[in-house]
């Protein structure tokens, strides 16, 4: 057995364990948070393209599951489905047509597209505006296992949430993958070198905003709730946040980014404005003196005990 | 009563100087924006909270020192310019030779930091502020009430984007700047002070925005919000325009106002969503911007 696939089991162990110590809607925000940021790190981690918008994708897409689960009945795996779905169609327009501009202006316009949603989001009658999509019930998945119970919904989080790592560990390191890498550090050689370079970036945007929707879906069966606050430009912030201080293209740095944002906002949920103060000097500290984040500084001790992080 | 297509001249008019002020306030922020990416190449995020501190600055000075209107709207955008340039010195200046960015992150950030630290001190209720007494009252042109303030904001705005491009576009130190804009190094060969010239660029930019804060404050109410919202639908008339050229800026942002004014009497639903919805169409007509130039 491996260094890297001991830590792998290690990390793995403690999350199943983790419940029992700690509350466990506290550990399911963590990892609904953590999804939403490990789709977004496939952006600009491996591609370098910043979305400034993907609250767009987490929102809507948890008021498609909450609707379909509370208005239409929908078992929880087809409600999330839905959402899922939703969210990889409105990747495809957004990314077709923010891939058009590059760099700052791309990072514009998917601000402004998510602003749009934000207000459709405002006026649509079945979000229910200020109010919220409230009382989502889990139900039953595959109509047979009971989310309500809180533990039952931790391990199904924990699982959603493997698998889409997994997957993005995978999509990450193929091929395609590969070629994102080059896009990211030199475009116009890995144009001359004849590769479609919108195509690759598009589906890297599709797969990155299905699963912001996916991390949007199964966040709003947790909390019951499907909220104004998802499609906020300040959710769009906070996921950029994470992947910052976690470490912009590491595996582990967005679960790492997002689990402390989780604590901030809980720990200082009860003082007002501090949240966002706290928030904006992160970024500055961020950005000024530790660019390669928390796990990014790590990475090079973890890879001389043979863990790539 | 005069009506167009079926709706109150009054009420249509009343409408289209709205969204004239509010195109107003788009020109003069897009043009901060613009003149600070050219030499900065950073988009600075925090030109909403730029706007509000212009405002909260006016009311403040009004409330504590008892300082009216105009001086407010000569010692704010100073006050604030000098925050801007503490800000440039001190953390923006280390990221030129980094990824664009990081710019904006970090500019992001200190909005953040700005607007909590407002909200925590003031709440978000807001703060009336009187419209000053030389510019109270109204004129009835027959056809619509024109509150001489509006017309005022309309009219600063509009000499101040005038202003700004005479002095970029035909004195020498615009000159310098368009120079330095196109290649920095060549121009701190020939012996001009870049370094100093960025810094005063990001202040002015920055000035330009408080100025804006304070025309808005007794349009709008002092809010510590009343920026981040307006940034978004500004960078997305940025997005329109395109960086280009100065002039540019200035008339995508009027004529997005007033499209928008226009919006809000013939289908109020879309009012806010109009200028998103243009940028859609924008990016799939003409990618680079209406007078923009490359990526």
């Amino acid at each position: 057995m491996t260094r890297q696939t001991l830590f792998v089991l290690v990390l793995l162990v403690l999350a199943l364990a983790a419940p029992f110590g700690i509350y466990p809607i506290f550990l399911m925000k963590g990892l609904c948070f953590a999804l939403f940021a490990a789709a977004f790190n496939l952006l600009l981690g491996y591609v370098g393209l910043l979305s400034f918008g993907h609250a767009m994708f987490f929102g809507w897409s948890a008021y498609v599951t909450a609707h379909a689960a509370k208005e239409w009945g929908l078992t929880p795996e087809l409600a999330i489905l839905a959402g899922v779905a939703l969210a990889a169609v409105m990747g495809a327009v957004v990314g077709w047509l923010a891939i058009r501009r590059q760099g700052i202006y791309f990072a514009m316009i998917t601000l402004a597209l998510a602003q749009l949603m934000f207000f459709l989001a405002v006026q649509a009658p079945f979000t229910h505006g200020e109010d919220g999509i409230q009382g989502v019930p889990r139900g039953h998945l595959f109509g047979l296992i009971d989310l309500s119970d809180t533990l039952t919904m931790y391990y199904f989080v924990l699982a959603v949430f493997v698998a889409a790592l997994l997957f993005l560990y995978r999509v990450v390191h193929s091929p395609f993958g590969q070629v994102l890498k080059a896009i990211r550090d030199n475009e116009p050689r890995a144009i001359s070198l004849g590769y479609q370079v919108e195509r690759y970036k598009l589906i890297a945007f599709v797969l990155s905003a299905s699963l912001a929707g996916l991390a949007g879906s199964v966040k709003s069966l947790v909390f019951q709730l499907a909220s104004l606050a998802d499609v906020h430009w300040h959710a769009s912030g906070e996921v950029v946040l994470m992947t910052l201080l976690g470490g912009v293209g590491t595996v582990f740095g967005p679960t790492v980014g997002a689990f402390l944002v989780a604590t901030i906002q809980n720990y200082f949920s009860e003082a007002g404005s501090w949240v966002t103060i706290i928030q904006g000097v992160i970024f500055v500290v961020c950005v000024l003196a530790f660019r390669s984040g928390i796990v990014g500084v790590l990475a090079p001790f973890l890879k001389k005990r043979g863990i790539q992080a | 009563m005069m009506t167009v297509f079926g709706i109150p001249a009054a009420a249509l008019f009343g409408q289209l100087l709205l969204g004239l002020i509010n195109g107003a306030f788009y020109a003069v922020l897009s043009l901060g924006l613009a003149l600070i990416f050219g030499l900065l190449n950073i988009i600075n995020f925090s030109h909403g909270a730029q706007y509000m501190m212009g405002a909260f600055v006016a009311w403040l000075l009004l409330t504590y020192a008892g300082a009216g209107y105009w001086v407010a709207l000569a010692v704010a955008p100073v006050l604030v310019a000098v925050v801007g340039i503490i800000i440039e010195r001190t953390m923006l200046s280390r990221l030129y030779k980094l990824d664009h960015l990081y710019g904006l992150l970090l500019t992001f950030g200190l909005a953040l930091i700005i607007e909590g630290a407002f909200r925590q001190l003031y709440g978000i209720s807001g703060m009336p502020y009187a419209v000053p007494k030389e510019l109270a009252g109204g004129w009835n042109l027959g056809f619509m009430y024109l509150p001489i303030y509006r017309g005022w904001v309309v009219l600063a705005s509009a000499v101040l984007c005038l202003g700004t491009w005479f002095a970029i576009e035909k004195t020498k130190l615009g000159a310098y700047l368009r120079a330095a804009t196109e290649n920095p190094a060549l121009v701190q060969a020939m012996g001009i002070n870049v370094p100093v010239m960025i810094t005063l660029t990001y202040g002015f930019g920055v000035a330009l925005a408080a100025f804006a804060g304070v025309l808005a404050a007794p349009v709008y109410s002092v809010n510590p919000l009343m920026g981040s919202n307006l940034i978004i639908v500004v960078f997305a008339v940025v997005v329109i325009g395109g960086m280009g050229s100065i002039m540019g800026s200035v008339l995508t942002g009027f004529m997005l106002g007033l499209l928008e004014g226009l919006t809000k009497v013939f289908y109020p639903e879309a009012a806010s969503t109009v200028i998103f919805m243009v940028m859609v169409v924008v990016l799939l007509i003409k990618p680079a911007g209406l007078f923009g130039k490359g990526a």
